[in-house]
């Protein structure tokens, strides 16, 4: 039972980060099919920057150290996505399509690089991640995401920030009427989703496992954050909530046959990693006519066009 | 100090291909109301985006009290005390009124941002109070009426302190009494000492209101004139650079036997699932121009729509010839005789993308004349487009293989027109088949109406425009909030009654 | 590269053909050029001769290595068209990946269970790609939910479908404990096997060279009949161009958006029963946890190619060429996935491909022209 609930966070952690990062981009009105990518750059990033820090250094420089690399290069990477979608009006969903493809190829030809050797799995320790509880292991990302969550909701509702952030992704003549610099704000989205993305893509790798291949890059991770996202409709509070139903699921996947009474229901790996996925296209299927989208959410904004 | 509070020099803005603004000046005084006068296409947007700083003129300068000042973008605009009323709202929908208030200029804490809503909600209610303009703060703009979105606009720019107040086509959205009430307050507001520019192609509302006028035509500056001493007729021809005979010669109407009978026809909304049509019975006879008037958004579209099959309707009947059209599809009802010039003719009435001989037949391809066993006939097709390109004089770039995107929205409208006519069908429902065209080609297309009427067709004709409304047809039906409140005859009826029919005050049926 | 792109310029005699090309071709210089950059930055005294000129000169270098291109070349023709198809009547299809995996699931289940023929097991591919393309055609149809998104969550609904079937908890008849993949088609299902009529000896006894490349074209052709020829193609394009024109022009949009997404997964589907009935390779249902690359890859070439059909198959040997020569990279200086990175940034590249036009445009013109915006509604 104690496995199942680490799991659980560790995956309601990593798909919550994620999905709220592909929130603030989609309500400033891009698209954000790259999330997959962005969680790959910034998985490599973060768990190079582990590898690479000296070996006497403390806890706590480790982590805030590759963390922070983590974010960073999912920063850069989802600026990608901004200059194409932005700056030169590219269709947003086939710049994310094209990052994706490329995440997993450059993390390859980058990991392959680092070892110097014909395999892209990398070893590191993530012993600075994990703390134990009693039976309980819980990891550094539940304590970010937790704040991320906190300053997300802060963020999109209270402060100027979200309410122009907002105004750019459902109307952004008029937002551009009033003098707020929609490219900008579109910008501040996409960098946004780029930190957590990388942030997520690292504490999706890193907790778990201590060795990682990434030719499967994330796994598909980023989608279901994407799902996650739809799932609770853009809205900070709903996120969490789906979150936590998605990666009830994803962890069952793992650990059902180490369950016994799970065990007998003779459910593969595979269902229980369909469901979140067929569970999703069940619930848009039926709040589909009250599905509330960012209004402006994929379309280029050019000042001409009034 | 100079005289003016704002003036614009000889601006000149240049768009590939065309010169919008070719050496216009205006010049506003302080606390006037300045008409801006033009037809669509005249300069008039263009030139207020240049002062709103959404557009760089090539020439010319803008002065604010005498001093030259640069307008680079809409904050610019703001910081000198330049405010606009859109056309288009630039509301969010799922943004409080409050919150679209402010947006762009929030009370927040200095160092994070942190928005402070109390005091500007102790304004925005003060300045509500102070010029009789009721709004509810917290309600949700999607929510709330046109009026209501309008005035929050208004308030907008008094929340911002500005002192140049631009209204941009302000009346074209509102019914003659609440046009009524918007000039009442924009008297106010220059009582107040604020300045107002009123873009309009509307004479009635400038002698109503305006100071002076500024008029342009086709990019070009025609004059600026003080209204109190000039005439309708010579704004009229200012505006248009001819006598205009928009009053047409009619013939006697040969009224025959019902082509269109609706009966009882009820259409529920998709999005809130209210009748938004109500009970609707009413007939078009042949030989006959009807006219379905009424404010926008009390059910003509999705009456239209239930009409030509794209919406489904609740309850009641429509017959086309005595045919029971009611449950066919929109081909089958366009193949029993029937034909439709949209409303949006960018949205229904043609596929931009496509050439203008591919637009020209989309409603023919299948039949026999331009398809074989599932394939095109291309040189049939081509035939046929030049024909009618011919007949109706449709001008484009390339003829028929122009993207229809490319051309003018005149002669766009010239090219459904020419298809929906050439159908050859009983009935022609036409929805404001002239918004947003020039007078040229208004004139062109309120006579092909006239002559389909007079060839023995059923015209329906949907229009917002009062003189549309009261010149063009042979009985009006007015609409408003889904049912039929009255049926007039053109000529022994004003604008003032049918203002109170379609603002609901008065009824007959 | 550039020849092979010029029957299309004259086919479609249009300045606007001539433009997608140019832009295209821009795409893949580009593409090229940063794929050098990626080289020099892992090996800079290697990056042109080891690096570079390996990947473009590598797939001719050998009628075996040219056989690889073209065997593999054939399904990414089909993902193309699926992808391209799509994209012609207003959807993107990022399900083909999805639709391929239910191919290769239809064709193996034919073949190894079923012991059919070739030409039904292909035709097994095809009917499952086009169930699974339906899917998100009746949510965008019926529902008004994005296909992107449906294609997303059906993809990977797919992926875990077929690899728990292929897999059956390693009791399933198509599973091969040997190997960890399906059964070997030359071995267990020969029938289902795709005929070469002597084509694998002519390039080095390759034998997944087969006649699939051929059926790939023959099908791009016809696709290009039906989209530019046909009242059905009409209708289709109307509908992505313009749904409510469609509609109200009594185009019944629905059926219209259900059939072209069933299309473009048949498409697809075929893509994939083509790659495995050549036996190119053995589908792995246990490390699977990524969809197929040919999918994506249909994307790359639907967009190089501007969704023209004949021009997809121009495309989709060029990037196979590349990817082939991306395998015969020395391990000892590169890994072959910078074939991989190369395609992507040209995607990136194709992703504003209308901005290079308009420039193109602009500089041939020699002032500047109204850039008409190719938008979707």
């Amino acid at each position: 039972m104690f496995l199942l609930l680490k799991y659980t966070l560790l995956y309601t952690v990593v798909l919550m980060m994620v999905a709220l990062g592909g929130m603030f981009s989609e309500r400033s009105g891009i698209i954000n099919i790259a999330l997959e990518g962005i969680m790959v750059i910034g998985g490599l990033i973060g768990v190079m920057a582990i590898q690479l820090m000296p070996a006497g250094a403390n806890a706590f420089a480790v982590v805030t150290v590759s963390v922070l690399a983590a974010a960073l290069a999912g920063m850069i990477y989802s600026a990608l996505l901004a200059f194409a979608s932005i700056n030169l009006n590219a269709d947003q969903t086939i710049g994310g399509t094209a990052l994706n493809m490329l995440a997993t190829a450059l993390a390859m030809v980058i990991a392959k690089g680092f070892n110097g050797s014909a395999s892209a799995k990398l070893d590191y320790s993530n012993r600075t991640f994990i703390y134990e509880f009693g039976p309980l292991t819980v990891n550094v990302f539940l304590f970010i995401g937790i704040v991320i969550l906190i300053v997300s909701y802060i963020v999109l509702y209270k402060t100027r920030l979200g309410l122009r952030l907002r105004a750019c992704g459902e109307h952004p003549q008029a937002a551009d009427s009033v003098g707020i610099n929609v490219y900008k704000m579109r910008y501040i989205g996409v960098l946004i989703s780029g930190l957590l993305g990388g942030i997520g893509g690292m504490a999706y790798i890193v907790p778990a496992v201590s060795s990682w291949n990434f030719e499967v890059g994330v796994s598909g991770a980023g989608f279901l954050a994407l799902a996650v996202m739809i799932f609770g409709q853009w809205k900070p509070g709903r996120i969490f909530f789906a979150a936590i139903f998605f990666a009830l699921f994803k962890s069952l996947a793992n650990i059902a046959s180490s369950i016994p009474m799970l065990a007998d229901l003779g459910w593969t790996q595979n269902m229980y990693n369909m469901i979140p996925f067929i569970a999703s296209m069940v619930i848009l299927a039926f709040t589909s006519k009250k599905s509330r989208a960012p209004k402006a959410e994929g379309i280029p904004y050019d000042k001409g066009s009034r | 100090m100079s005289d003016y509070i704002i003036e614009m020099l000889h601006i000149t803005k240049e768009f590939p291909g065309i010169v919008a603004n070719d050496d216009i000046t205006l010049q506003l005084k302080k606390g006037e109301i300045h008409a801006l006068l033009g037809e669509n296409g005249a300069g008039k947007s263009t030139l207020m985006s240049v002062l709103f700083g959404l557009y760089q003129p090539e020439k010319g300068e803008i002065r604010k009290n005498g001093e030259v000042v640069h307008i680079t973008n809409p904050n610019d605009a703001n910081a000198l005390g330049i405010g606009m009323v859109h056309q288009h709202f630039k509301l969010v929908e799922v943004f409080s009124v409050l919150d679209n208030i402010i947006l762009g200029v929030e009370p927040a804490s200095k160092r994070l941002g942190f928005l402070q809503k109390t005091e500007a909600r102790k304004k925005v209610v003060e300045l509500s109070e102070r010029y009789g303009l009721k709004v509810d703060p917290d309600a949700m703009v999607e929510d709330i009426t046109v009026g209501m979105q309008q005035r929050t606009e208004i308030l907008k720019m008094l929340y911002r302190d500005n002192e140049v107040l631009i209204f941009d086509e302000p009346t074209a959205v509102l019914t003659p009494q609440e046009i009524d009430e918007l000039m009442k307050i924009m008297k106010e507001l220059s009582k107040e000492g604020k300045s107002i520019l009123f873009i309009t192609h509307k004479l009635d509302e400038i002698k109503a209101v305006a100071d002076r006028c500024t008029v342009l035509r086709k990019g070009r500056f025609i004059g600026t004139v003080d209204v109190a001493s000039t005439s309708k007729e010579e704004l009229s021809e200012m505006m248009v650079g001819r006598k205009v005979q928009l009053v047409m010669d009619k013939k006697p109407m040969q009224s025959g036997e019902s082509v269109l009978s609706v009966q009882n026809l009820t259409v529920k909304s998709k999005r809130h699932g209210k009748p938004v049509v109500n009970d609707v019975s009413f007939n078009v006879r042949r030989g006959e121009i009807c006219c379905i008037a009424g404010i926008d958004g009390n059910g003509q579209s999705e009456l239209v729509y239930a009409l030509t099959g794209l919406m489904k309707p609740e309850s009641g009947h429509i017959f086309l010839n005595n045919k029971d059209i009611t449950r066919l599809s929109v081909r089958q009802r366009n193949e029993s005789g029937l034909s439709h010039i949209p409303e949006d003719r960018h949205k229904h009435g043609l596929v931009l993308d496509y050439s203008l001989e591919n637009n020209l037949v989309l409603k023919r391809y299948f039949h026999k004349e331009f398809s074989n066993h599932g394939f095109l006939k291309f040189k049939e097709i081509r035939q046929y487009a030049n024909g009618l390109i011919e007949r109706f004089d449709v001008r484009s770039g390339q003829g028929p293989i122009t993207m229809a995107r490319s051309m003018s929205g005149g002669n766009q409208q010239k090219a459904i027109i020419a298809r929906e006519v050439d159908l050859g069908n009983d009935l022609l429902i036409a929805v404001q088949p002239t918004r947003g065209l020039d007078v040229g080609a208004i004139e062109y297309i309120r006579k092909e109406l006239l002559a389909q009427r007079d060839a023995g067709k059923a015209v329906l004709l949907v229009s917002l425009e009062l003189d549309e409304v009261l010149e063009v047809p042979d009985r009006i039906l007015v609409m408003f909030e889904g049912a039929i409140v009255g049926e007039l005859d053109p000529q022994h009826t004003s604008a003032q009654e049918l203002g109170l029919y379609m603002a609901g005050a008065q009824r007959n049926v | 590269m550039e020849k092979k792109k010029e029957p299309i310029g004259s086919r479609l005699a249009s300045s606007e053909g001539f433009l997608s090309v140019a832009a295209s071709l821009i795409c893949v210089v580009i593409g090229l050029l940063l794929g050098l950059v990626v080289l020099a930055l892992i090996n800079a005294e290697h990056a042109f001769g080891d690096g570079l000129m390996v990947i473009l000169k590598s797939g001719f270098k050998s009628p075996r290595n040219m056989g690889t291109v073209l065997s593999n070349a054939a399904p990414l023709i089909m993902t193309g068209l699926s992808v391209g198809f799509a994209f012609k009547t207003g959807l993107f299809n990022i399900g083909a990946a999805g639709q391929y995996t239910l191919g290769a699931f239809g064709a193996l289940y034919c073949a190894l269970v079923l012991h059919l023929p070739w030409y039904l097991c292909l035709m097994a591919a095809m009917i499952m790609g086009a169930l699974w393309g339906m899917i998100p055609g009746v949510f965008k149809a019926y529902l008004n939910i994005n296909e992107v998104i449906t294609s997303i969550m059906f993809n990977w609904i797919g992926l875990y479908m077929v690899n728990d079937i292929m897999y059956g908890k390693g009791k399933s008849p198509m599973y091969d404990m040997a190997t960890t993949k399906t059964y070997s088609l030359r071995k267990a299902a020969p029938e289902a096997m795709i005929p070469d009529f002597g084509l694998s000896e002519k390039f080095g006894r390759l034998q997944s060279v087969t006649i699939a490349i051929f059926i790939a074209i023959a099908l791009a052709i016809i696709v290009y009949i039906v989209l530019n020829k046909t009242t059905f193609g009409y209708e289709l394009k109307a509908c992505g161009l313009n749904k409510n024109a469609a509609k109200y022009a009594g185009i019944n949009d629905k059926r219209n958006i259900i059939a072209s997404m069933a299309i473009a997964g048949a498409l697809a589907g075929i893509g994939a029963g083509l790659f495995y009935l050549s036996t190119v390779a053995e589908w792995n249902p246990q490390v699977s946890t990524a969809l197929p690359v040919m999918g994506f890859n249909g994307i790359s070439v639907a967009l190089l190619a501007c969704s023209n059909p004949i021009a997809t198959i121009f495309s989709s040997l060029f990037v196979s060429y590349i990817t082939v020569g991306g395998t015969k990279l020395s391990t000892q200086y590169f890994t072959k996935e910078i074939a991989d990175v190369i395609t992507a940034i040209i995607i990136y590249l194709c992703a504003f491909s209308l901005l290079f036009k308009n420039k193109i445009r602009a500089v041939l013109m020699g002032k500047h022209h109204d850039a008409v915006k190719g938008g979707k509604d």
